[in-house]
């Protein structure tokens, strides 16, 4: 399995140059990260290729990195039943940066980059009809962003006077509650709540 | 009328409609009969799955995977059991192995006699699901025997399952399946040769192999094509790779075939569930049902009595929970529907930083408009009913 995926890397990094920044195994899973305008290209390689054959798309799913300057990740998912190798492949974009829809190769995508849209805001060209798709009807922001609170920020009740559901601002009873369980004595980078008082005299 | 004036009527199947299988909104376009175009719109069931589980640790993760594929729970935690596994390079012991194998075959007949029985609902018969759910039930007091809860187990955890299972219910379940058997072979007389049955389901729905792969199918839909691919063979994970059965696939890719491959898996688990329960109750009657690696599995109650390390251990795991080494992987199970999968991306700490939910009902669901097209209004139930949908992991 790992020759075979070695073997496979090797075989990429040949055909496809520099279209492929890096392409590496770690847990046993073959990760190669491409850049937005090569990544079309580099999945119509892998799936029509017959060293590749990667043709049943998985999955498609955006990952949130919000310190990075491109703060997404796309990462897709190929299984090929052929060479029953499975291959990640990445593309780092932005809040602007579109990056372009891959349903031309695999019509199952569809769904899939209607669903990364909807929960991080992250855009593709080409894509024939990007609406968002699991959240409400009318929603607003992009809830699996790591800067979306967890809580939201409407709530939804039916209202008995108006006779229809309403919206209103989140109400917490309670304020969310956050532990913070990193290990205190395997050193933290922060003073940890209560821990100033020992260190003053 | 003049032949200006004909259009095309859209309605709206469900979302409160029993052949919706839930949630779901079919708007559909038809000319006359004819289904022209199907939207479906989904997401009345999204809870939100994946972000929870950013704010949970790995232990508090497990309990949302029951609620995904709520026919067949202990399935979904697997995945993800063998996600942190895969990060933290954790081995389950032989027993723990057997115990999960004899439950997700559980789960796949618990989910498979709940399509098979309620898509012959949809088109019309009313004695299959009473008898499929007789049995369901049976099998719903084995997953509360071994672990408390009917439905909602959590028993599956990283690293092994929970707890042991005791011998007296291993032979119950091992005396469950002559009689099951003859449950099958009793919906098999009702339903294989019905005339009706036969009707609604022989060559609607056909896929194509090509078509099914790009699409992102997985599971009964690509062995109804004629693929022979499940994951509990091609690429096994746990004890499948030790044990015997068969994979059955079909040569036309219809609903009808797609029933029989789900009739004569369930015989195929029941072959693999012998094998478990043999093994149980032979070589592997005693031995560790889950590693004995203390930073991951909390210790045994009586351990914790005895031993400060051991109550450490438990106070550890219980609040802060262990930690995940920086990684990501991709693991999947055969699931009774398809290719369940869990992308995780761990940043080190106690927390996951990414869970995907991979559900193979969403690949399928998404092809209904593909599928639908051309076909009567009719058939747009049947074909529902064969995709096996469950919108617990639909909208996650």
């Amino acid at each position: 399995m790992i020759e075979a995926l070695n073997d496979l890397a090797g075989t990429i990094r040949e055909a496809l140059g520099e279209r492929v920044l890096s392409a590496g195994i770690a847990f046993g899973d073959l990760t190669v990260v491409t850049t937005r305008d090569a990544v079309i290209s580099v999945l119509t390689f892998l799936r029509d290729d017959p060293r590749c054959r990667f043709v049943n798309l998985i999955d498609v799913c955006g990952v949130d990195w919000p310190q990075r300057a491109e703060r997404f990740d796309v990462v897709y998912h190929l299984l090929s039943p052929t060479k029953n190798l499975r291959i990640r492949v990445k593309v780092a974009t932005g809040e602007d940066q579109p990056v372009p829809s891959s349903t031309a190769v695999y019509p199952g995508a569809d769904w899939f980059e209607r669903e990364a849209y909807d929960l991080y805001g992250i855009l593709f060209t080409g894509h024939p009809d990007l609406r968002r798709i699991l959240t409400d009807y009318g929603f607003e922001g992009y809830p699996l962003r790591k800067d979306f609170p967890m809580t939201g920020y409407v709530e939804v009740r039916y209202d008995d006077e108006a006779k229809r559901v309403v919206y209103e601002p989140v109400v917490l009873r309670q304020e969310f509650r956050n532990f913070d369980f990193l290990s205190p004595w395997e050193g933290t980078d922060y003073v940890l709540p209560g821990d100033e008082k020992a260190k003053a005299n | 009328m003049n032949e200006h004036n004909i259009r095309n009527f859209n309605i709206n199947f469900g979302p409160q409609h029993p052949a919706a299988h839930g949630v779901l909104r079919l708007v559909l376009e038809l000319d006359g009969e004819i289904v022209e175009r199907v939207d479906p719109h989904i997401g009345l069931l999204h809870r939100g799955t994946e972000k929870l589980i950013e704010a949970k640790t790995y232990l508090q993760a497990v309990p949302y995977f029951d609620r995904l594929d709520y026919v067949a729970p202990m399935n979904q935690e697997h995945a993800f059991a063998l996600a942190v596994e895969r990060l933290t390079g954790t081995e389950v012991p032989i027993r723990g192995q057997l115990i999960r194998v004899l439950y997700s075959e559980i789960g796949r007949i618990l989910s498979h006699l709940l399509n098979v029985t309620t898509q012959a609902m949809d088109v019309g018969a009313l004695t299959p699901p009473l008898w499929g759910f007789e049995e369901r039930e049976k099998l719903m007091v084995f997953y509360e025997r071994a672990s408390g809860a009917r439905m909602h187990a959590a028993y599956f955890r990283p690293g092994g399952v929970h707890q042991d299972l005791p011998h007296q219910l291993v032979e119950d379940i091992g005396n469950w399946l002559d009689p099951f058997l003859k449950t099958l072979d009793d919906i098999d007389t009702l339903l294989t040769g019905n005339r009706i049955f036969k009707q609604r389901n022989v060559d609607i729905g056909v896929v194509s192999l090509d078509d099914c792969w790009a699409w992102g199918f997985s599971g009964v839909m690509v062995r109804g094509s004629g693929a022979a691919w499940d994951l509990r063979k091609s690429q096994p994970y746990e004890c499948y790779g030790d044990l015997d059965f068969d994979i059955p696939i079909g040569k036309n890719g219809d609903c009808y075939d797609r029933y029989l491959i789900r009739m004569i898996e369930m015989r195929e688990s029941v072959k693999i569930m012998r094998q478990c329960v043999n093994r149980l109750l032979g070589d592997a009657k005693t031995g560790p049902v889950s590693s004995l690696d203390g930073k991951m599995v909390p210790p045994k109650r009586g351990e914790m009595k005895r031993s400060m390390e051991a109550l450490i251990h438990h106070f550890k795991l219980y609040t802060e929970g262990y930690h995940v080494p920086e990684g990501d992987v991709y693991a999947a199970v055969e699931a009774p529907k398809g290719e369940f999968g869990v992308y995780l991306v761990s940043d080190g700490t106690n927390k996951p930083y990414r869970c995907k939910i991979r559900a193979p009902g969403y690949a399928h669901l998404q092809a209904m408009d593909y599928i639908c097209r051309g076909h009567q209004l009719a058939d747009v139930s049947a074909i529902l009913g064969s995709l096996d949908i469950v919108f617990g992991e639909v909208d996650r």
